[in-house]
Formats: C-alpha cells, structure tokens, sequence
C-alpha cells in the first residue's frame, strides 16, 4: 500500500524533473536576446499606440529607439522632459523635432457656406453624407461639419464649435494623423507650427461663382499673391497657393487685403469655441432702443 | 435554365419585391423634350478616363459634331447634341454630386436642328477593329445607368468568347420605365442593333431578357425576332428585384453563377442593355451619335410622369419642368430608381448619358425609419442576391473595421439595396457599405 504510494509520487517526481531540466535547457539554447533597455524605454513612452511617429505602436518605436535608427524626439505625443529624460537614459541625442498641427483648410461653418438640402438619412457621419451626392453642402469641397474628426481623435484635441467646424487645440494636438483620416473631404492637414499662412480654402471655384456657395472661399483674385513676397504664392486652379519652401519669407502682409479672409495669418488655434460677432444670415442686430422696449413691454 | 418545376418563370435565388409603381408612366410614349437655351455637357459622363474637348469657346458646332474625344481606351467621344455655340469649358455641377469640367453650349434659336450627318460604313462590311472604334467615337455607353463604355465591353480579350449575348430589358427597379418604352417603340431598331452586335461578337445564341410584368414588349419582341435570320429567344423572367443586375440575370437565364471579382464574360456571356442596342442600331444605320436617351420622369410628386427623349446636357430643372413641374413643396429627387439611385441635392445639373430616370417622390414615401438594434432576424441574408451577409458587414462597417470588411468580400457588393428594403430595424445598411466600399478604396489607392 505504502510503496504503491511511493511508486506514484516518484515518477511523478522523476517526470517534474525531466521537464525541469528540458526547459532549463531550452531556455539557455533557445534563448533570443532582446535588449533591457527596449523595456524601459517602452515604460518611458506614452502608450498611445497613435502611430503620429510612423510605427505601428510604442513598442515598435522604442525598438527603433534603442536600435539607433530614430531619434526620441519622434515621439510628438511626450512632453520635452520625457524625451530628454529617454535621450538621457540611452545616451543619444535627443534630436529636434518641429511640432507639428493638424490644421484644417475650410473655415465655412454653417454661417458662412449654405447647404443646398438637408440629409436626412439615418447615416449622421461626415463620410455618410459624404457618399450621398458629395453631402449636403452646396461647397463640394466644405467641411460637412459633423464632427468625423472629433470622434477619431484620441486626444481630446479637437472639438466642433457651434458653427460646425473642428477646432483644433495645439497644445493637445500631437499630430498623430487620425483626423486626417478621418475626413471624407481630405481638409486636414498636418503642419509644422511655424507655418503660419495659412489657406482656409479648397473651393476650386472662381470669384462670384465661389462666393455664391460660401462666403469665405477663396476667389482666386490675386492679392494676396501680390501682396507677398515674390514666388511665395501663387494662383493654382483658382485657389491660393503658399509655397512653404520659402516659409521664411512669409509674413502677415500677405493677408491684410484678402476679402473674404480665406488667407490668414495665425497665432495659435484656428476658429474660436464660440461663435462671436456673426448672426444668422437675415437677421439684423437689434438696437438699444428696440432691447428697452421689449423689456419694459415685458416688465 | 433555373428550376421550373411549377411551371413558374426563370429567376435567380434571394431577391426582394418591391412595389412597383411602373402604372404611372408605363403606357406614356415616348415624347421628344423640346430643346431648350443651354446645355451642359461633362467631360466625364462614363466610367473612366475623361474625354478631351477638341473644340473652343466660341466655336459653332452642328448637332452631332463631336465637341470631345476620348481621353484613351477606357473612355468615349462626345457629341453636340444641339446646333450652337460654345459658350464656356469650365467646371460644371455634375449629377454626381462634384463639379466637373464641361463644355456648354447656347442654343442656336434659329437653327431647325436637323440632323445633317450621314452613317458612315456599314457594319456589315466592318473589320472588328473598326467597330470597335467607331463604337468608342460614336460616345456610346452601356445605358443601363452605371455607362460603362460599350466598346470596352464588346473588345473580348484573347482566350475568351463570347457564347451567349444577353440583352437586358428587366427594368426590375420600380418607377422607371424608360426600357420598357423603347422596347415597345423601337423594337425594330432594338432587334437590328442586337443583329449588328451579333454580328461582330458572334454568340451562339442571343436571349433578350424582359420581367414578365411587360407583357406589350415581350409580345412584340417575339415578334420582331421571328423576322431574324439569327437565332434570338426573349425570355420572359419573374418579376423580382434585382432581376435586372447581370449577375442574376446569368443565375436566371443559364443558372451559372459568375465567380467573385469575374466579369460575366468569363463564363462566355455579354449582358447589354435595349438601350445601347437601340443607339447602335441608330448609329450605323443613321449615323445618330449618341446625343439623346429616353429618361422616365416619374414620381408621385411630379404633375405629369413621362418618358421623354432628352437630349444629354439639358438641365433637369428643365426636364422637370416641361413635364409640369413638381406639386410638393420638398420632394426628394432621384437620379436613376429608388432602389439604387442617388439623391439629388441640385436640380441644376444636367441628364447625362447614364440618367436613366428623375423621380420626385414625397414625404410619405421617402419617410425616414428610426433605427434599431440589429435583431439578428436574417431578412438581409435572404434577400441578398449575392449571398453575402450583410448583417455582419453592417456591424463591421459602423464599427469602422475595414480589413474585415473586405475579408467579408464587401466589394462584390453592388449596392442593390435589397437588405435596406427588408430590415425590420431601419439600419442603414446600404449606406454604411457605401462608406464602407469607399473608405477601403481610398485606403489602397494611398498604399
């Protein structure tokens, strides 16, 4: 009975030690050696898998990290001190980076760009109204304003305002592209913050005709391109074009006598929260004396 | 030939049927649209590359004259279809929804119109090369709405062959009935254009495929045929949408099924619609490019439905408007069925070579569903004619997983709308496979 017992807890006791030793063994000879430090820089990146460095995830740029073929400053989602703290930690050169914004390249909301119909269908998406017809819009180039690209962000950057069209917050946009995705009309674009020209416009209308469909396209009237410095903009297929090679040369001058205020110069985020200053297109401001005599009719 | 054990007519598996509404301008012959001030006529009216204008602004041009050539191989001529002037080549808005260069021409008012063109060659007496090409600078399309460019389709590449040649007269999308009216009023025309295409193809066998809901052309079809010294059967099939898509209508007629991403040509077969039939028939024997097409206005919005001959280029506000105008005061317009066709946002925009109807319909049919949990009910899959599973992709569509999607083969999907028609929960499926479709396009062409 008791040898029995004995028998049993031995071969198991042999079994548990042939499998030790097959898996010491497999771990000394089948070992591939992966470098600590991919660890460690992975636990010093932001784990927002966004892809704005170009790699699939942060374990995939921390690889390339340490492998020496990128810079940390890639990395446009960790703050400054991060980087420097991995370029630190690696003893490599943090490399500089220009941040870059998501802009977007049309400023007609519902006030300033009509719609010809109301979609009325179940799809409420940019890209469903997109595929009906080119959207509702009479601009085929517009922004449809339902916010594709406010769902698509991971970061909380970007929010439509009550004119319907995104704003993006620079101190939270880390370019990682996915609004640029995200829009059916390709309105977003990324750019490097010291470009300040900017184009609000894609219309590739002319004059009366662009302005019978939105109030702020460009025209194609040319003055801005005279008002510039020589070769920085020109005219394609009626629409302003800045030539961001020579980005040095670019100053506000160029869009001081721009009529409908396609061409901007800009400092920090691109259209305001609220709305302010515009009304409803038919409605006229009230006066002082029309506001007294509402509220003393109503008193 | 599918299962006709109850003696009931062939059709393929799945489908749906809608309402018809086909009374409201199926007894309406065919009127010719007067000409009007301005026409304007896209660059980009078929599938394919645009075609380059030969012409320029200012430039008289007779009705007929080609104004536009084809831009290359995948891409047709195009023709003034009025006597006038060029006004402007500039960007126009087209019934897609994007604007696009046209070429517009005023009107001569004092011009009769007469066609002053005469056929060149007889096919008879043409090489296959010819053909092929007179076929692309005569600017003829398939008329069936999606305008392929008819001389792509009818150059078989080597290996292949052309056994049967099917020429479509379904007409299984409710309110139009423009097929329906020029097989009854160009049944003449209708079977010559089939025998010159016989002749250059050179099938076994040629099927002229009508739902049996068209008695009058089915009647004066067989007729007409019984003439030809070529071997022609018109089949009557069940009424049933989509009846009218190639792939069913081989399902219906031989009960071969075309592979996924094959062309019907790959089991021998060439589906054409009576429409381009007609305009060959026109074009070699009257030498007629193609500048005109029968459009069904209908609707239970518009005053008065009809089947006009409009020329290509004339504003649809116009084409509405002769046929009295709409009575609501917000209908929803469509260019080509309600199954498939696409709202129209403008009405300033002109007919094209693939508006195969205008409708207007009101609020009470175009009533919006609210929309509800998918119920794994199964409608959709016993209605898609393709056998898809458009549940599944529905899902994987609103949640935005492209890759899956294709795995799920969405691009065999040809929008038929037969899922939307069923679902007893108003999802909206078509649409999401729509934005879907172009979403995994717009992603290849960027890698």
């Amino acid at each position: 009975m008791i040898s029995e017992f004995i028998i049993g807890v031995g071969i198991l006791v042999l079994l548990g030690l042939f499998f030790a030793v097959v898996i010491a063994v497999a771990y000394k000879k089948l070992r591939v050696y992966e470098d600590p430090r991919i660890d460690q820089v992975e636990e010093m990146l932001p784990h927002a898998n966004c892809g704005a460095c170009g790699q699939p995830g942060c374990r995939a740029f921390a690889e390339k990290v340490v492998g020496n073929e990128l810079l940390p400053s890639k990395c446009t989602v960790s703050a400054p001190d991060a980087i420097a703290r991995i370029a630190e930690y690696l003893g490599v050169d943090a490399g500089s980076e220009e941040k870059r914004i998501a802009r977007v390249l049309c400023a007609g909301g519902k006030n300033e760009a009509h719609n010809l119909a109301d979609y009325r269908g179940t799809l409420r998406t940019c890209r469903g109204e997109s595929v009906v017809n080119g959207g509702p819009k009479a601009c085929n180039w517009g922004c449809l304003g339902l916010g594709d690209c406010e769902a698509a962000c991971d970061f909380d950057a970007l929010h439509m305002n009550e004119d319907g069209l995104p704003v993006v917050i620079p101190d939270l946009c880390v370019a990682c592209g996915d609004c640029v995705e995200a829009c059916p009309k390709g309105l977003i674009e990324l750019m490097p913050e010291s470009q300040k020209l900017i184009v609000q416009c894609k219309s590739r209308l002319e004059g009366d005709l662009a302005l019978s469909k939105c109030s702020v396209a460009c025209t194609a009237c040319g003055r801005c391109v005279a008002d510039g410095a020589p070769g920085l903009i020109e005219i394609v297929n009626n629409l302003a074009v800045v030539n961001y090679e020579l980005n040095n040369l670019a100053s506000a001058e160029a869009t001081r006598r721009c009529p409908t205020d396609a061409i901007i110069w800009l400092e920090g985020a691109q259209f305001k929260e609220k709305q302010v200053g515009t009304l409803p297109l038919g409605k006229v401001e009230r006066t002082h004396f029309e506001e007294d005599l509402e509220n003393r009719y109503w008193q | 030939m599918s299962s006709n054990l109850f003696g009931s007519l062939p059709t393929f598996p799945h489908g749906v049927h809608p309402d018809e509404y086909k009374e409201l301008a199926c007894h309406r012959r065919i009127e010719r649209m007067p000409f009007v001030e301005v026409y304007t006529l896209p660059l980009s009216q078929h599938l394919g590359a645009p075609s380059k204008p030969v012409v320029k602004e200012g430039q008289k041009v007779r009705r007929g004259e080609l104004i536009a050539e084809p831009g290359g191989f995948v891409s047709v001529g195009l023709h003034s279809p009025v006597d006038g002037v060029v006004h402007a080549i500039d960007l126009f808005d087209h019934p897609n929804g994007q604007v696009l260069p046209a070429i517009q021409i005023r009107t001569d008012r004092f011009s009769t119109q007469q066609l002053t063109i005469q056929p060149g060659t007889p096919p008879e007496e043409m090489t296959t090369p010819e053909f092929i090409k007179a076929v692309q600078w005569s600017g003829m399309v398939g008329m069936g709405g999606a305008a392929f460019p008819a001389h792509v389709k009818f150059s078989i590449p080597e290996g292949k062959t052309c056994k049967y040649l099917m020429i479509n007269g379904c007409e299984c999308e409710p309110f139009l009935t423009c097929d329906h009216r020029v097989m009854v009023e160009y049944a003449r025309d209708l079977v010559d254009g089939t025998r010159i295409l016989a002749h250059f193809l050179k099938p076994e066998k040629v099927y002229i495929a009508i739902e049996s809901n068209k008695p009058d052309a089915i009647s004066i079809l067989k007729e007409k045929t019984a003439e030809m010294d070529f071997p022609m059967e018109v089949i009557a099939l069940e009424v049933k949408y989509p009846q009218g898509a190639e792939k069913m209508m081989i399902s219906a007629i031989l009960g071969t099924e075309v592979p996924s991403g094959k062309l019907p040509l790959d089991v021998g077969v060439l589906v054409s619609n009576v429409g381009t039939a007609v305009a060959m028939s026109q074009y070699f024997r009257q030498g007629l490019p193609l500048v005109e097409r029968v459009v069904t206005v209908s609707g239970t919005a518009v005053k008065r439905p009809s089947n006009l001959l409009v020329p290509i280029g004339t504003p649809m506000r116009d084409v509405v408007d002769y046929c009295g105008g709409i009575t609501v005061p917000s209908p929803r317009i469509l260019l080509g069925g309600p199954m498939m066709g696409m709202v129209q946002k403008n009405l300033d925009v002109p007919v094209v070579k693939g508006t195969s109807g205008i409708l207007a319909l009101t609020e009470r049919e175009v009533r919006d569903l609210d929309t509800y949990s998918c119920i794994r009910c199964g409608r959709c899959l016993d209605a898609c004619p393709l056998f898809l599973n458009p549940a599944r992709m529905g899902l994987l569509a609103r949640k935005g997983l492209w890759e899956e999607l294709e795995e799920n083969n969405i691009m065999d999907c040809f929008e038929c709308a037969s899922c939307s028609f069923v679902c007893p929960s108003g999802i909206p499926l078509v649409q999401s496979f729509r934005v879907g479709k172009a979403m995994i396009r717009e992603r290849k062409s960027k890698k």
